[in-house]
């Protein structure tokens, strides 16, 4: 059970600069911590986001330990042609979450 | 004589700084009353106010599938009695803490939730502050988001509502401080650099970007009782329901922004 939200807009024009916020459901334990008993608190982040607009690669970045929980990444791209955008989050403990959005551009 | 006017003089202006500044606490007239939220800098306010951009609405989706998830030995799902949250919980979470009839004393959102489960599904109770529990509280309160905080006082809560009253105005602690010291006589000022606010608890489950987490009223009560250095309560305590219901009462007609994000 895995929520996340994305926001892109469902039409734009042609070359018009659109904003894509994403934010994925995640605690991002930084593996700093300790439990009360002094064991380390394993490492679970997300490491890596991508977004793809019809299949080409458009936006990625590596998250590290020091990102606050649930990640709210947004970005900005050009609506060049209807279609869909691809979004892939991947993480520690083989965390892997899609998500996806369709937008017309006329 | 001289020495007889000076005493009257300093006795008047005794009686001049006491008249600017009571020693006894004043609760806030209800027109000054101001939401956490008028508190909090423009970024943190945009995050509340986007639906996309607030960690909160994670748990309202996480609440709504555990709302039509089947639990318990009777195999219901909260649908099958309650069916669609956006109608049958419409204004709940702005009445609670309500009366429990077979308890005789008010529960909180959280605590009906359970009730619920036991009463109606079966099921073993959620623990407390865990997100399962949390993120139904917060679906079922988002509900009511817009809506103005309605406690519904009855006469057999008026005890209740006196008891909480008495714990938000009594000194404790090792610092010997009562809640109001703080939020009804200086919630104009600061506290670390933090806004002190007026202790209106108009959004919760709130997501506290300090937790980095959804979390209950009565979690953020127990971080201000550790904070006077007092004797805390453990999650469910009757004394923290009946702070809750009186500062409910308290924020009367104030606008339910569940989930609220707060710093």
């Amino acid at each position: 059970m895995t929520a996340a939200l994305i926001n892109v807009p469902k039409k734009a024009k042609r070359g018009d600069i659109i904003e894509i916020k994403t934010l994925m459901s995640h605690i991002m334990e930084t593996g700093y911590r300790h439990t009360t008993s002094g064991q380390i608190v394993p490492r679970d982040i997300i490491t890596s986001f991508a977004c793809r607009y019809n299949g080409e690669e458009i936006f990625r970045a590596d998250l590290f330990p020091a990102t606050a929980a649930n990640p709210f990444i947004s970005f900005f791209t050009i609506a060049t042609e209807s279609g869909k955008f691809d979004f892939e989050w991947i993480g520690d403990n083989g965390f892997s979450e899609t998500g996806s959005a369709s937008i017309t551009v006329e | 004589m001289r020495f007889a006017g000076t005493i009257v003089l300093a006795s008047l202006l005794v009686v001049a700084g006491m008249a600017a500044r009571p020693l006894i606490a004043t609760e806030i007239p209800p027109a000054e009353r101001r939401s956490g939220y008028t508190f909090m800098g423009p970024d943190t306010k945009a995050m509340q106010d986007d639906d996309t951009a607030n960690p909160g609405m994670l748990g309202v989706i996480d609440g709504e599938a555990l709302w039509k998830r089947k639990t318990g030995t009777t195999g219901k799902a909260c649908a099958d009695c309650h069916d669609n949250a956006r109608v049958s919980m419409k204004g709940v979470a702005a009445r609670y803490p309500a009366y429990d009839k077979e308890l005789g004393r008010p529960v909180n959102l959280e605590q009906r939730i359970n009730l619920c489960r036991a009463r109606h599904q079966d099921a073993t109770p959620l623990p407390y502050e865990r997100h399962d529990l949390l993120a139904l509280t917060t679906f079922v309160a988002e509900q009511s988001r817009g809506m103005p905080i309605a406690p519904d006082v009855t006469p057999e809560l008026e005890p209740f509502v006196a008891k909480g009253r008495d714990f938000f105005m009594h000194r404790q602690g090792q610092l010997n401080l009562g809640c109001t010291n703080c939020h009804d006589d200086n919630w104009d000022k600061h506290l670390a650099g933090s806004a002190v606010t007026q202790a209106i608890p108009n959004g919760y489950p709130i997501y506290r970007l300090e937790w980095q987490s959804l979390g209950s009223l009565q979690r953020r009560l127990r971080n201000c009782i550790n904070g006077m250095r007092a004797q805390n309560f453990e999650f469910g305590a009757q004394e923290l329901v009946e702070l809750e219901l009186y500062l409910m009462v308290r924020a009367q007609g104030m606008t339910v922004e569940t989930p609220a994000v707060r710093p």
